[in-house]
């Protein structure tokens, strides 16, 4: 029998996320006025960088964004001046064509700036079309090809617990992306190895490159399924910034098990003909689109 | 099976460097099901606090080496080279494109697997991984060569692809002569002037065995065992195929795409002398022993010398 020791309910721990004086597991402890202007900055920046680059995928990185910021600005261990410390947390963007979210969040903790992610897809360019850790410093992953991230993810975890360190290993991954056979072999082998350090969020925003995942082959109760396992589930609204952080306190938290927090969201969100709209997974905005969403999100 | 009772096998030398290895405790073994198979299990029951058992999912574990690799560690992933390719794309975007320190064994390759039949013969896997940048591609011809090679392989600065053999074969190594294997260059076993035999794997010691028959014949044959099929020992190809002006080629490959075709693709830039190549012609393999199989398949010792006199017949 497995123990349940950690609570389901993301609750349970909010009060402590959003009252807490600085601990020593959440470096940022920003609140959640702050990270929620921090997510808008982000939304600004992703639109920009794809809008320059006249390509890109605005979608899923403003599906994803809230998710990225609640746990860069709480419980994410690095130090912004050394992005290699040996010891940092890892965040492994599985799905890597959502790089603008990166990018906008490396910006935001000054580990690149705005010269480098308007220079984005371009030649020679640090921000490459999908994360790679050989390109951008704070990258953790050299994504592009979806299905592989939890697997690095879980040799990420193995190493860690060789070291005796504390370091959590974090993934990031879409429902889309749920339909890869790897994904499942990771999640099979977390549970064997009782990867308690390793943290997966599945952006379910519902729609995938070429349309609605129900339409495509829809991968239904995440949640259950996760659960069967052997992980520890919970589930969000991926843009409640309470939420996000509740969940990301509880994952942080949860050492026994591997955990997992699906976090249901819109892709597109916040700019309003990208909402929902699975044309918008793989397009940049032309000049006119780009001024509406400018002024949407200001 | 008529395999030598005298000799060794390839995956056996793996075995052991592993547990030599041990030593570094960033060495880290990982198995798919198969270690008894690519002996890895003796790392295993030595070492279970650093061995991760990942069942039968390849894909996952060319990713977790991946992970391993970038947090410092120094994974050595096995299974058998046919089950390696199953996560191909995954060994060329997680650990070839970032060209991290992982290295992957795929034991049991070649026709030479026997018995097994065709779907458990590798005779591709060197050529799509020559095709991949940062890798190196290494095939040893026996027990001592392979546990040497394995050795040396931790402290390449990129990942790389190791294919050992199950069975036995005559011994092309001693404990003195191991000493000058290094990776990306290739071994002088015989000297010679007539016409230069350049193998790996199983057909080294066959190549032997044909230049010690050509040499009764009056034909002075060097055999070189190019272990390092990536980066190619291009410099003493250049000097080898002056001096013989014909080359022969063996391998248990396709002859699409591996040992041949690497020398050849140089061969054709540089001093362009004939050549000859022993190898899988463009088929599959079946059950069967492994020298019942290469007598159909034309690759016996008997075929490399009918290759070196025709070779140095175009001349
Ligand atoms: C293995 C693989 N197959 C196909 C693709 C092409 N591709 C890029 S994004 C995408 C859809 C991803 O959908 P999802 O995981 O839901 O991501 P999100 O909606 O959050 O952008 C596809 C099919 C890929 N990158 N990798």
């Amino acid at each position: 029998m497995r123990l349940k020791k950690y609570q389901k309910n993301w609750k349970a721990s909010i009060a402590f996320t959003i009252t807490s004086a600085i601990s020593e597991y959440m470096p940022f402890n920003m609140g959640i006025v702050e990270l929620e202007e921090m997510a808008l900055r982000c939304r600004i920046n992703i639109i920009k960088m794809i809008h320059k680059s006249q390509s890109g995928h605005p979608g899923g990185s403003l599906s994803a964004i809230d998710m990225i910021v609640g746990l860069y600005g709480t419980v994410l261990n690095i130090d912004t001046s050394n992005p290699n410390w040996k010891d940092r947390d890892r965040f492994i963007m599985s799905k890597g064509h959502a790089s603008p979210a990166i990018y906008s969040i490396l910006n935001e903790f000054g580990i690149i700036n705005e010269k480098d992610f308007m220079s984005f897809r371009t030649l020679g360019s640090i921000c490459q079309g999908h994360v790679d850790m050989k390109w951008t410093d704070g990258v953790d992953f050299s994504a592009g090809s979806l299905g592989m991230g939890l697997s690095f993810g879980l040799g990420c975890s193995f190493a860690a617990k060789l070291d005796n360190s504390q370091r959590n290993i974090w993934v990031m991954v879409g429902d889309g992306e749920t339909q890869e056979g790897q994904l499942w072999e990771a999640i099979m082998a977390a549970d064997f190895h009782s990867s308690g350090n390793l943290k997966l969020i599945v952006d379910r925003n519902g729609i995938q490159n070429d349309d609605f995942v129900s339409k495509q082959m829809e991968v239904g109760n995440l949640s259950k399924k996760i659960e069967s396992f052997g992980w520890e589930v919970t589930e969000i609204d991926g843009h409640n910034m309470e939420e996000i952080c509740g969940a990301i306190k509880w994952a942080n938290d949860g050492q026994e098990r591997p955990m997992a927090i699906i976090a249901n969201t819109i892709k597109g969100k916040g700019v309003s003909y990208m909402e929902n709209n699975p044309s918008f997974h793989g397009k940049a905005p032309n000049d006119e689109e780009y001024h509406i969403a400018m002024e949407e999100l200001s | 099976m008529s395999v030598p009772s005298e000799g060794g096998a390839s995956r056996d030398g793996y075995g052991n460097a592993l547990l030599r290895l041990a030593e570094n405790s960033d060495v880290v073994v990982l198995e798919a099901d198969l270690g008894k198979s690519t002996k890895s299990c003796h790392f295993r029951s030595k070492y279970p606090e650093r061995t991760f058992s990942l069942g039968i999912a390849e894909q996952n574990m060319m990713l977790v080496a991946a992970g391993l690799a970038s947090s410092g560690k120094i994974p050595m992933a096995s299974t058998f080279a046919i089950f390696t390719e199953r996560g191909f794309e995954q060994i060329r975007n997680g650990i070839a494109r970032p060209c991290l320190k992982a290295h992957i064994c795929g034991s049991h390759g070649g026709i030479h697997t026997g018995s097994d039949g065709s779907s458990a013969q590798s005779i591709e896997d060197l050529a799509i991984y020559r095709t991949l940048p940062n890798m190196t591609i290494i095939h040893p011809a026996d027990d001592i060569s392979a546990e040497e090679l394995t050795m040396q392989v931790v402290d390449l600065e990129g990942p790389s692809y190791m294919r050992t053999i199950r069975n036995k074969v005559p011994r092309s190594y001693s404990e003195e002569t191991k000493n000058e294997l290094k990776i990306g260059k290739g071994s002088l076993l015989r000297d010679g002037n007539d016409v230069v035999i350049i193998c790996c794997g199983v057909m080294v010691s066959k190549s032997i065995d044909a230049a010690i028959i050509l040499e009764k014949e009056g034909i002075n044959a060097a055999v070189i065992d190019m272990h390092t099929i990536k980066p190619l020992d291009e410099q003493m190809l250049d000097l080898w195929s002056k001096k013989c002006r014909c080359i022969v080629t063996a391998e248990d490959h396709s002859i699409i795409g591996g040992l041949g075709s690497a020398i050849a693709e140089h061969n054709s830039r540089t001093n362009l002398v004939p050549m000859e190549m022993i190898g899988v012609k463009d088929r599959f393999g079946e059950s069967g022993d492994s020298e019942e199989l290469f007598k159909i398949m034309s690759m016996t010792t008997e075929d490399i010398v009918k290759a070196a006199r025709k070779s140095i017949s175009r001349k």
